[in-house]
């Protein structure tokens, strides 16, 4: 709770600077404060509190999830600083929103109540809908604010339909009351039908297939910060609260039940994998990539309860992985109209280290062993091994290897020796370079050393 | 002494030959990989003394996972054959214009450390973790630093990485089934789990593709070729002469006594699909007009006959085994050599536009007539003691594929001698052929007299790895 506060403090506190015109000290002075929120959320992991009758429930899950979410925070409001460096003046509003943003997250993790998620929801989808829409001149910006506003918002709905027709079978918001209801009675078919309307809802965040066509489109156009944002923060934030969701309200399904789940899974790995192949456009590649480290990610729930840990994991190194991608894709494409892989060419000459970090960031996405991606999908896979979902797993084998297989496009691109291009060495903001390090080090620290991780759970 | 050190030295060796800057870069490489193969040596003493040099230690609680590793005569042989290439193959480009060298010897050397752990690993996930290192660096290797135009062999790399990628996948998926059957990775908690039959044979299968894709055994060779073609030939070196090795290695070390009674079950498919490798390499080899494809075909053969007497199961068979790999390292190594040298002197590879050489070279043309014999396994040659006990092994089983699996010596015999006599001998090439400089001659005369002397006194070879083959075939009974 005091880490929701004082990120609330640090939002308002940042619109203050802007009044009293100190646009300077914004962003030196959000990522100060975020990193203190950021030591004392880990410090405070264990504390398993509830507050204001159960509206907010901190856990492990929530505070380790959090501290996730604040750390890829700090990561895009220390990118913003070059990313809007021609509109130095609107600073405090973007660093400001993605400030609420961060407390929307942290709500959808932390709830106790369904109201609560339902504001979390709207909190984070609201401010997401404005910075879709920031870049206001360019036409494709616009309209992806409009598609992800008006298909977002029909999946709100969605959400808030079931939440109602589970009130309306249980006669509560509580969560851990709707779940206890559900274990000890038998309850009317809306019951399971409002369980279903809200994991769709979350599904269409998560753009899970068949609910993932907004998503190339929309991150296509948002700015590409914006993109960032949604592919690593809200993609995890989303799947966190899927789980959550998922743990509390679907315990009592039958088999069949399940087996869609699984069922969507594997298209949602195989549809974003192969639409991934043909991509020619950087960011829609890793949008469809995207969608099937959700499908990855979405393995957890064949080990409801106790798949926490794994997924914390694969989160982890998926964000980082994302965000060491996106920083190498802003500083390459920064001057470009639109961001085609072709724009990649020679990187390997022209800027070595963005080649490297790029490099180990879609290597880890692979799953090639050392990088934290790896030990992700190890995890995952040998959860669902357990359970028994031998299929599911040879469906992400498969999987890892067709991805592989366009990753390895790109990197072979980078490194290509292109004489007849021949292009200069390309300028980087210093700040990009170390964003960029930082995270393929985080990717590799934290493929060598997983317990780091894991044992935030313990 | 601590076996770690010795992985150590090989990644230290790594980080400081990227640092050392590009002038130093290969002399840096060569002194950390001639300490790590007096390391070999020393562990190997230690171990005929009696020191036990195996190392465990926790990596990952839950799963639960360790840095484990076995230091036994059957390990030790092939890291010796992995250090002792390594300088050699460091020294075969010695003076060579390599752009960007010390990234290159850097990758060189991260590849010799990531093979050795391969070799030594006894946690079947760390095991995997170093068998997928492996793959990167040759893949840069390969795609960077190789032959042709960068867009045909960016084809080929693309090909190779993809296929022993997605076998090792199969691999993964089979070791976290054994993980979630034994609670461990660790060796002998697989060996030592029982398994039914139908578990056995899907394990068995799932490691079978893996190991297939890398050796290569027919019908998973189609990436061979090509890659040895197009990768710089340090890369072919590093391939050929112990990469390939890595999956011959881990037949008997992780896939025949973890799943024996499947392999006991399979052993006719899999004997039948290995000889058609010797026999097919064999007869593709005499139509090829490239010599780096030439001597890629004939490893397949070799390698084919190797993995039959891994697969028969007996002392006899894996003993061959494991001495041939070592002999076919030594005398593949070579073989890529000498073809670099003729590159390097008449800038082709083409087999018809050479001979007449060894009026000119009489060192090399000795040199290269030496392996030619090894190659074909002439008595007196450390591969006639290996083939020997190969052929022995099959016969065990059955005749029929002893005398199969023998053809690879008559057809080997065959398109060897006629190769050698194309490019050696006759007076096709009029171009001046210089003999070999000190250099070149330090790594075919290390080559050579490796060859010779295995041959005629193989006994410190075969005692380091008895012991540990006959614990191995102890496991499969």
């Amino acid at each position: 709770m005091n880490t929701l506060i004082a990120i609330g403090v640090l939002a308002v506190l940042v619109l203050i600077a802007e009044i009293i015109n100190l646009r300077k000290m914004v962003i030196p002075m959000t990522v100060i404060g975020l990193l203190g929120i950021l030591g004392y959320t880990v410090c405070n992991i264990s504390v398993v509190e509830a507050y204001y009758n159960n509206m907010f429930v901190s856990t492990r899950f929530s505070n380790a999830f959090s501290s996730l979410f604040i750390a890829l925070t700090i990561f895009i409001v220390a990118l913003s600083n070059d990313f809007y460096k021609n509109e130095f003046t609107k600073i405090a509003d973007y660093v400001s929103l993605k400030l609420f943003l961060l407390m929307g997250a942290i709500c959808m993790v932390s709830f106790g109540n369904m109201a609560m998620f339902f504001l979390g929801l709207e909190i984070l989808s609201i401010t997401l809908y404005i910075l879709c829409g920031a870049d206001r001149k360019n036409i494709k910006s616009n309209e992806s604010a409009m598609k992800y506003f008006l298909l977002g918002s029909f999946a709100s709905g969605i959400v808030l339909f079931g939440i109602a027709l589970i009130y309306g079978a249980t006669g509560s918001f509580d969560i851990a009351q709707i779940s206890n209801i559900a274990v000890s009675t038998s309850l009317p078919v809306w019951y399971a039908l409002g369980a279903t309307m809200i994991i769709i809802g979350m599904l269409f965040k998560v753009a899970a297939v068949p609910f993932h066509f907004w998503a190339p489109d929309v991150y296509q156009g948002a700015p590409t910060l914006t993109t960032t944002i949604m592919s690593t923060l809200v993609k995890v934030t989303a799947i966190a609260t899927l789980y959550k969701i998922s743990v509390n309200l679907l315990h009592q399904m039958p088999e069949s039940y399940m087996n869609a789940l699984i069922f969507i899974t594997i298209i949602t790995l195989t549809v974003g994998n192969i639409m991934a192949i043909r991509q020619d456009n950087m960011k829609r590649l890793l949008a469809y990539s995207g969608i099937s480290h959700a499908g990855f990610m979405m393995m957890a729930l064949t080990a409801l309860g106790s798949a926490s840990p794994n997924l914390f994991y694969y989160a982890t190194a998926y964000s980082f992985a994302g965000m060491a991608a996106f920083t190498v894709l802003m500083a390459v494409c920064k001057n470009n109209e639109d961001e085609l892989i072709s724009s990649f060419d020679g990187l390997g000459k022209r800027n070595p280290l963005m080649a490297i970090v790029l490099s180990i960031a879609l290597l880890s996405m692979g799953g090639i062993p050392v990088f934290a991606g790896f030990f992700g999908k190890f995890f995952l896979f040998s959860q669902a091994i357990q359970n028994g979902y031998i299929t599911l797993v040879i469906f992400g084998v498969i999987n890892s290897f067709i991805s592989i297989y366009y990753y390895l496009k790109v990197i072979i691109r980078m490194f290509a020796n292109y004489e007849e291009t021949n292009r200069e060495k390309l300028a980087v903001p210093a700040l990009y370079s170390i964003i960029g390090t930082i995270a393929a080090a985080i990717i590799i620290v934290v493929g060598l050393f997983p317990s780091l991780l894991l044992n935030l759970f313990n | 002494m601590n076996i770690t050190i010795l992985l150590l030295t090989l990644l230290i060796g790594a980080l400081a030959t990227y640092f050392s800057g590009k002038k130093s870069a290969a002399k840096v490489a060569l002194s950390f990989a001639v300490i790590a193969f007096i390391e070999t040596f020393v562990l190997i003493c230690q171990h005929n003394s009696g020191f036990n040099a195996d190392y465990s230690v926790e990596w990952i609680a839950n799963p639960n996972i360790h840095i484990a590793l076995k230091a036994d005569g059957l390990a030790l042989a092939l890291v010796l054959l992995n250090t002792l290439l390594t300088p050699l193959i460091i020294l075969s480009a010695w003076g060579k214009h390599i752009e960007k060298t010390n990234i290159f010897y850097a990758l060189v050397m991260f590849m010799c450390f990531a093979m050795t752990g391969t070799f030594l690993a006894s946690d079947g996930f760390l095991y995997y973790v170093f068998w997928e290192l492996a793959l990167i660096p040759i893949y840069f290797i390969a795609l960077l630093w190789g032959n042709d135009t960068f867009e045909a062999r960016k084809k080929t790399v693309f090909k190779f990485f993809i296929y022993t990628f997605a076998g090792s996948l199969f691999m993964l998926v089979g070791f976290i089934y054994l993980y979630q059957k034994a609670g461990s990775f660790m060796l002998y908690d697989l060996y030592n789990l029982n398994l039914s039959s139908k578990e056995q044979y899907w394990i068995f299968l799932s490691f079978f593709i893996a190991y297939a894709i890398k050796i290569p055994i027919f019908p998973f060779h189609t990436w061979q070729a090509s890659t040895y073609e197009k990768a710089p030939t340090i890369g072919t070196m590093l391939l050929s002469g112990i990469m390939l090795k890595m999956g011959l290695y881990s037949i008997i070390r992780w896939q025949l006594p973890i799943a024996s009674d499947a392999a006991r079950e399979l052993m006719p498919t899999i004997l039948v699909l290995c000889i058609i490798g010797v026999i097919y390499g064999s007869i593709v080899a005499l139509k090829q007009v490239n010599i780096k494809r030439f001597f890629a075909y004939s490893s397949l053969a070799h390698v084919g006959l190797i993995a039959a007497g891994a697969y028969t199961l007996t002392t006899d068979g894996l003993r061959g085994a494991v001495l041939q790999m070592i002999a076919h390292g030594l005398v593949i190594v070579g073989l890529f050599f000498t073809a670099e040298i003729l590159y390097k002197r008449y800038n082709t590879r083409l087999i018809s536009e050479m001979g007449g050489i060894r009026q000119q070279a009489p060192k090399f043309a000795s040199a290269f007539m030496i392996l030619v014999f090894a190659s074909i396994g002439l008595p007196g040659t450390f591969s006639f003691i290996g083939e020997f006990n190969l052929l022995y092994g099959l016969s065990q089983v059955n005749l029929w594929y002893a005398l199969f699996g023998g053809t690879t010596i008559i057809l080997g015999a065959f398109y060897m001698l006629r190769m050698y006599q194309k490019t050696m001998l006759g007076e096709t090439n009029s171009k001046p052929f210089a003999d070999i400089d000190k250099t070149e001659g330090i790594v075919l005369g290390v080559i050579v007299i490796c060859v010779i002397f295995l041959g005629i006194y193989p006994k410190p070879l075969t005692e380091l790895i008895t012991p540990s083959l006959v614990e191995i075939v102890s496991y499969i009974k």
